[in-house]
């Protein structure tokens, strides 16, 4: 893939492939994935439930092992890596969970649960610069330092996500997995939290793999945005160039989706797709989008579009790309 | 003191056991048990084998509270005695089977597929045998002795301990957080260390604390078919097995020693039902 010349890639996967295992057959989560992260930036990564987001972002730091396909981290790829080169590229490497109640242990205080990171890979010499450490990364996320001793269960879903967010940190990472990092939150937490997030890409120079299913989250806070349906990234492109000149079917009616915040106007714009997501234990032939798509046509059942290059840094997989793009008439 | 914060959960364990009075029972019960047996040569007014033939078979009475058995040995002395018998089987058994049993549930549970099988299938066989008759088996095989007896005791325990542990730890193991420390880098025996282990202890306590009653009887139960302690040592079990022959004329020679297996047993199982609601996270404050 033509990856800008400009800047330098931290992250990219090619031909990734995950399956599960299931009684009926393989899973196929994640399939022949081709996507790459330049460093610093945030790449959104959205989709519905089960179309394997989450797979992808747990394949790409390892937290999965790969059925296929390689995942470069700078110029080494981490599929092949051992436990040693593995317990290196964690500090490299970290994540952000969803759900700040389940991700962290209910016994260890907000002081314990931070140093974890720090003790497992015996950063500190001492108990003394391992306290001052933590002092500082509570700073960082915005925890009141009163906090230290507190467990869990009593603070509330926004402080426990700066928790996730401080481990997160602690070894000074380059690379960040966010996965759906602000769904378990309520709305007004949900934009302290993105705020955070986007404060600490720019201090330090963070790279994101952002992974939503919220379309209003994603817009904010991504570089670049990448759709996903059944396994496969369908659409990849800037976040303006997907939000104003969406090429995929399936993009184009995710975003007409989106609600206008009026009372007296109703979206005529409105794409309903038909159909459910055909399962993911042996997936169709050719494009998987075929069963739904309002622009289908027969050949589209011949080949597995693969995603190419159709505009200035704007990937697509499809065959019939922007049959329907007339209808986007934002309804006034 | 960090473990006992405030909001510590051992703390809120403790506050809601004290609630429970039959538990505060259990656990004073077994206090004042636990001294008996550490104590028993400043308790016991006699000898536990000092025979005195012309006092046998006396009733209960001042200068023997409990009366004397058919040696005209002081029943109150040997039952202090035979507390040591019954708590160090009652918690050495029970150890030796958490720890054995735990370690192979642990495994079983932590790292699944074919291991997990093969150990699970081998404490089903030991679970097929009903525990007596394993205890009874091993024993016979081992010989008497306190030793054998605890291990005999132990190993007819271990399975429960296996499948409780393996069952606690499957449902640690699919938390999110076990993930989240996997992904910070920290190895399996961290990851069992520092968050499996603290977080299922709950259940291997209180099933500890029952199961230590039951090795208490499944002592007992040996001892009175001849495979546990062997006299003049006593053992409860033993005792009641000694005054079976005179159950018509001297009943007190056998309710004795029977009242202290059951008030014993009374005395755990009241603390392990009470730990148990304590600490179930459900019922919180």
């Amino acid at each position: 893939m033509g990856s800008p010349a400009v800047t330098e890639t931290m992250v990219e996967t090619r031909r990734l492939k995950k399956y599960f295992s299931t009684p009926k057959g393989p899973l196929h989560a994640v399939d022949d994935v081709n996507i790459f992260i330049a460093k610093g930036e945030t790449l959104g990564l959205v989709g519905e439930s089960g179309c394997g987001k989450s797979t992808l972002g747990r394949v790409v730091i390892r937290l999965l092992e790969a059925t296929g396909g390689s995942v470069l981290f700078g110029d080494q790829d981490i599929v092949k890596f051992d436990k040693n080169d593995l317990r290196t590229f964690r500090k490299r490497a970290q994540m952000v969970f969803q759900d700040p109640y389940s991700s962290l242990n209910p016994r260890l205080s907000v002081e314990q649960l931070i140093a974890e990171p720090l003790r497992i890979h015996k950063v500190y010499p001492n108990e003394r610069e391992t306290s001052v450490r933590i002092k500082e990364l509570m700073d960082t996320v915005g925890l009141a330092q009163r906090l230290a001793t507190s467990f869990p269960h009593e603070l509330d879903g926004g402080r426990r996500q700066r928790i996730g967010v401080a481990r997160a940190l602690a070894l000074n990472p380059e690379f960040i997995v966010l996965d759906e990092p602000v769904s378990a939150l309520d709305v007004c937490i949900q934009a302290q939290i993105l705020n955070l997030l986007q404060d600490l890409k720019d201090q330090f120079q963070y790279t994101y793999l952002f992974i939503t299913h919220d379309l209003s989250v994603v817009r904010h806070i991504s570089n670049r945005i990448a759709v996903m349906y059944l396994g496969k990234v369908i659409e990849l492109a800037h976040h303006l160039e997907i939000f104003e000149n969406p090429q995929h079917p399936y993009t184009q009616a995710l975003l007409s989706a989106i609600p206008i915040p009026k009372l007296d106007i109703v979206r005529k714009d409105r794409i309903i797709l038909e159909g459910d997501v055909p399962s993911p234990v042996n997936p169709p032939a050719g494009c998987r989008f075929y069963g739904r798509c309002p622009s289908r046509q027969a050949d589209c059942l011949e080949e597995t579009p693969e995603l190419v290059e159709i505009g200035p840094n704007h990937f697509l997989a499809c065959c019939h790309p922007g049959a329907i793009t007339a209808q986007k008439q934002p309804a006034q | 003191m960090v473990l006992l914060r405030k909001n510590s959960n051992l703390y809120l364990t403790l506050v809601r056991l004290r609630r429970n009075r039959l538990a505060v029972l259990g656990l004073w019960i077994m206090l004042i048990l636990l001294l008996t047996a550490v104590f028993a040569p400043l308790l016991a007014p006699y000898h536990y084998a000092t025979q005195n033939l012309v006092d046998a078979f006396e009733p209960p009475s001042w200068a023997h509270p409990l009366g004397t058995d058919d040696f005209g040995r002081d029943i109150l002395s040997r039952i202090i005695y035979g507390a040591q018998v019954s708590l160090q089987v009652g918690v050495f058994a029970v150890s030796l089977a958490m720890l054995s049993g735990g370690v192979l549930g642990a495994i079983a549970g932590y790292y699944g597929g074919h291991l997990d099988d093969v150990i699970m299938r081998f404490m089903d066989v030991l679970f097929a045998i009903p525990q007596i008759l394993l205890a009874i088996t091993i024993a016979a095989a081992l010989g008497p002795g306190l030793m054998n007896l605890t291990i005999a005791v132990g190993i007819a325990a271990l399975p429960t301990f296996a499948r409780i542990v393996r069952g606690a730890v499957l449902s640690i193991v699919g938390q999110e957080y076990i993930e989240a420390a996997r992904c910070m880098g920290a190895s399996d025996a961290w990851i069992i260390a520092k968050h499996i282990l603290p977080n299922c202890s709950a259940p291997i306590i209180v099933q500890g604390t029952l199961r230590v009653a039951q090795a208490i009887l499944a002592a007992a139960a040996l001892s009175f078919l001849g495979l546990g302690i062997q006299p003049p040592f006593p053992e409860w079990g033993g005792m009641l097995a000694g005054s079976r022959g005179y159950l018509r004329d001297y009943a007190y020679m056998a309710v004795f020693p029977g009242l202290a297996i059951m008030i014993t047993i009374m005395a755990l199982n009241f603390l392990g039902d009470g730990l148990r609601d304590a600490m179930d996270p459900k019922l919180k404050r």
